[in-house]
């Protein structure tokens, strides 16, 4: 009887393990920024290049850092979430145009709808460096003390919106 | 028909490989004519840091090979600092406070890795135990085959034949 048992048991902790590896998503790589403070920056606004934008400015209040870019495919895709989201005012989006050219990128907000409260200028990626940003769209809840708390890598689907980002962002809001 | 089919389209793979390969050459040319060598020491220690991180939006090639984008900019952002005079230490500390171990090809030991690091060595211990045990419980079922006298008497004999032949 062991001599068939032995062999189930491995076969059966081997499709476990392989069942599991299936489902890994290996393109989403965990930030080690979660739970440490926001990268500063300051950088020139979308709207009003001469004005500069700067987290430290958005201390006590919980805010989204939305990585995106006017020729990135899938922020074209999430974009009419981030459309929805704006428009149920819980939660401030802002924008970090990611190499981009202001053109291009005002353009597709006049077109498109502009759900962010306020865009900055990163036309370099320097300040998407510091975020660890490797893949557009990718989006950041920060708390009131300005630290990041959750990062969502590729496009917010209204489902992961739901069960994710806005009770993230109601209980954030509870907090001092 | 087929094979003749397959045999033109073999004699076809020098000609794309020769194509691939010019067009590296292409792309090499173009990164030098953007970004001119200033200081040959520097671009040698830029080639040996980012051939062991990883470049994130390809995962599998290494930031030294990689043409992603992101690559580009954070080459751009290692040779600076290698120009600023940072260490190597350094420079692999910012990129982990960044983007985390995952771009390291070399992953640091530490508690979360210790199954990665150690469990080959225990699979193979494992493995050997289980080895040691089977060879023993097979021993012990190979009985020695119990001679009976007749067949004693034909060895014995045998062996003298032998004996006698070989004097």
């Amino acid at each position: 009887m062991m001599r068939f048992i032995l062999p189930l048991v491995a076969f059966i902790v081997l499709v476990v393990f392989l069942a599991k590896g299936l489902f890994l998503h290996p393109h989403e790589v965990p930030s080690p920024l979660i739970d440490k403070p926001a990268p500063g920056f300051s950088l020139p606004r979308l709207d009003l290049p001469a004005k500069k934008f700067s987290p430290a400015d958005m201390k006590g209040k919980v805010w989204l850092l939305n990585v995106w870019a006017s020729w990135c495919e899938s922020c074209k895709d999430e974009h009419p979430v981030l459309l929805d989201l704006a428009g149920q005012h819980q939660v401030a989006i802002y924008g970090l145009d990611y190499k981009d050219k202001p053109a291009d990128a005002k353009a597709w907000l006049n077109t498109a709808g502009n759900p962010y409260t306020l865009v900055a200028q990163d036309a370099d990626g320097r300040v998407g460096i510091d975020y660890g940003v490797y893949g557009v769209p990718e989006t950041y809840v920060i708390d009131k003390q300005g630290i990041i708390r959750y990062k969502q890598i590729g496009p917010i689907t209204m489902q992961n919106l739901r069960s994710i980002i806005l009770p993230m962002v109601h209980k954030l809001e509870k907090e001092s | 028909m087929r094979k003749l089919l397959a045999v033109m389209l073999l004699g076809l793979l020098p000609l794309y490989a020769q194509y691939a390969h010019a067009e590296q050459v292409k792309d090499m040319a173009q990164d030098l004519a953007e970004h001119p060598i200033k200081d040959p020491a520097v671009e040698k220690r830029l080639i040996n840091l980012s051939q062991k991180l990883r470049c994130l939006v390809c995962q599998n090639e290494s930031l030294a090979s990689s043409h992603a984008e992101l690559a580009e900019d954070l080459r751009r952002q290692v040779r600076e600092m290698i120009e600023k005079g940072m260490t190597d230490k350094q420079i692999t500390d910012y990129l982990v406070a960044r983007y985390g171990d995952f771009v390291l090809y070399d992953p640091p030991v530490k508690e979360t890795t210790l199954l990665l690091w150690y469990g080959p060595f225990g699979l193979v211990l494992v493995g050997m135990a289980v080895l040691f045990y089977q060879l023993r419980k097979r021993r012990r079922l190979i009985k020695e085959p119990e001679l009976s006298p007749e067949a004693h008497h034909r060895a014995a004999a045998l062996l003298n034949d032998e004996e006698d032949n070989q004097a």
